[in-house]
């Protein structure tokens, strides 16, 4: 309860000052659909001059990418640890985080928390809408919960890697270029799998499990039968990895010593 | 210029002291390019050719771009927007020596760093597994060379210009990541810019973006042949001129404008 109501006092000091730069929040807006348009462009240049990519149609391939969004705004949304080395390591904020009565690892979160970047699950959902009817896939009344649990299943698995990379920061004094790089990685996952090389596919499915963030989770609801055991499979994962990130990052903290600034 | 030619050691040697970045870096680029090019193989789904670009082109496209851009790539933008904001600007100025001269040779030295120990043993090791063409001629590689420094120094360019619009705007995070996003889609670096409809193509000569990407590429995959390898070169070297323009009125209005909010 108390985490609750900790969480929704940050929701509410988040709204006042974004509402003081509404000028930046737009240009934020902007540049993430911006991001999302590079992803959008490339795809339909490419299937300007294909029509088939291994056996997936143009709108299947849309519609796996129009999923990836939802799950890959609301971990953007929470788990902003980009700069984390950066702000809290070098600059020695994570002091002042420690001697907070609620979970450090939370205590970053909400401090971090951009939930501008929600809104990016729109155009996803207007992908998948616009896809979806071309295709005529046919949807149930679970299907909705099934997303919902796919979406956080998705979410848990970009933030368990995110966390786990902030992590090596307790351990080593590396810096942040991993991540720009695992973001690359993370693209990957959006494409049909089968296209890979099995060693690839294998990183994809068990150690960077980004395929569970877009084209495992996106065949449930392409109807592609062969793939919805691995489908099903995403909140597990997610959980696994969200637990194995916040239990290396407890051991992070314990091993913390502070730069003394 | 020895305090510059030391500024491009010290960044290198900073580089250098971050190890675990190091052979995690080799890693992920060689993960990057060899699912690009699986992906490119499903794209071309055994045609020979597309936009006159067999497979093996392509794949040497995406690994050159990839690995051009560890080289020209940096944050000279948000450095400089941050010393802005915290002020550290001010003791900058007062430094004998250029500002943003001593900021661009800092990116050359990040540069020069992700270029021999990172992509460079990367692309090495990706060649043992991929179909990758390395040209034969010792002229392309030179060529290849020129048009990456010039890549460089347009990239680097772009980053001050946008960091020196901070002094004007103080806060422009998204502004500045805009600016990357249309820099990875028009340079040419997720695609070469032959496969965009002919009106997007023609919009983009007028842009700098094409010569800090697609350019060092396209010679390196040797699909620029002679006239068009110097054309190229040619169109770089003018917008590395033309962008030092703007550039310097900027920057010498910024200097009179130069608010300082502590620091």
């Amino acid at each position: 309860m108390f985490y609750v109501s900790v969480f929704v006092q940050y929701m509410a000091q988040y709204m006042k000052t974004k509402l003081q730069y509404r000028a930046d929040v737009l240009v934020e807006w902007l540049s993430d659909f911006m991001a999302q348009a590079v992803n959008l462009v490339f795809l339909l240049v490419v299937f300007g001059h294909t029509t088939l990519l291994h056996g997936w149609t143009r709108d299947e391939i849309l519609f796996i990418y129009g999923f990836f969004l939802v799950p890959y705004a609301v971990f953007a949304a929470f788990f902003n640890l980009w700069d984390f080395n950066e702000r809290y390591i070098v600059q020695g904020e994570m002091d002042r985080v420690l001697t907070r009565p609620v979970h450090s690892l939370f205590q970053v979160i909400l401090e971090r928390m951009e939930l501008e970047s929600l809104l990016g699950a729109i155009p996803g959902l207007i992908i998948m809408v616009y896809t979806g009817a071309r295709l005529s896939l046919t949807f149930h009344w679970y299907d909705v919960l099934v997303f919902i649990l796919f979406v956080i299943g998705g979410a848990l698995i970009y933030a368990g890697i995110f966390i786990s990379l902030a992590t090596v920061s307790f351990f080593a004094d590396a810096r942040t270029s991993i991540m720009p790089m695992m973001y690359n990685i993370s693209g990957y996952g959006r494409y049909p799998v089968d296209i890979y090389h099995r060693v690839i596919r294998y990183i994809l499915t068990w150690v960077l499990p980004f395929a569970f963030v877009g084209v495992y989770p996106a065949a449930y609801f392409l109807e592609k039968k062969e793939w919805y055991s691995y489908a099903f499979f995403t909140p597990v994962v997610g959980f696994v990895f969200f637990a194995v990130a916040v239990m290396l990052w407890n051991a992070g903290v314990r091993r913390y010593r502070g730069t003394g600034s | 210029m020895g305090k510059y030619v030391e500024m491009v050691r010290i960044r290198f040697l900073m580089m250098l002291a971050y190890r675990t970045n190091y052979y995690t870096g080799i890693l992920i680029y060689a993960i990057n390019i060899a699912a690009y090019y699986f992906l490119w193989s499903a794209i071309y789904g055994g045609k020979s050719s597309m936009q006159g670009m067999s497979l093996g082109q392509m794949t040497t496209y995406v690994a050159i771009s990839w690995l051009a851009r560890a080289f020209y790539f940096n944050n000279l933008d948000r450095e400089i927007a941050m010393e802005i904001r915290d002020g550290k600007v001010a003791v900058e100025l007062i430094r004998p020596y250029s500002y943003l001269g001593m900021k661009a040779v800092q990116g050359l030295g990040e540069g020069l760093f992700r270029l021999f120990f990172l992509s460079l043993p990367g692309l090495l090791v990706v060649s043992l597994f991929l179909p990758l063409q390395f040209p034969e001629h010792a002229k392309t590689w030179l060529a290849f060379g020129v048009s990456l420094l010039f890549s460089f120094i347009i990239f680097s360019e772009l980053n001050l210009l946008a960091g020196v619009v901070t002094f004007f705007t103080f806060r422009n995070e998204g502004l500045l990541r805009a600016k990357r996003f249309i820099i990875d889609l028009f340079s040419g670096l997720i695609l070469p810019l032959s496969f965009y409809p002919d009106w997007a193509q023609r919009a983009m000569m007028y842009f700098p973006f094409q010569a800090i990407s697609y350019i060092p590429s396209m010679i390196m995959t040797e699909s620029f042949q002679g006239a068009a390898v110097r054309d190229g070169l040619l169109l770089q070297a003018t917008w590395c001129i033309i962008l030092l323009f703007p550039i310097g009125w900027l920057w010498r209005t910024a200097k009179k404008r130069l608010v300082v909010q502590g620091g």
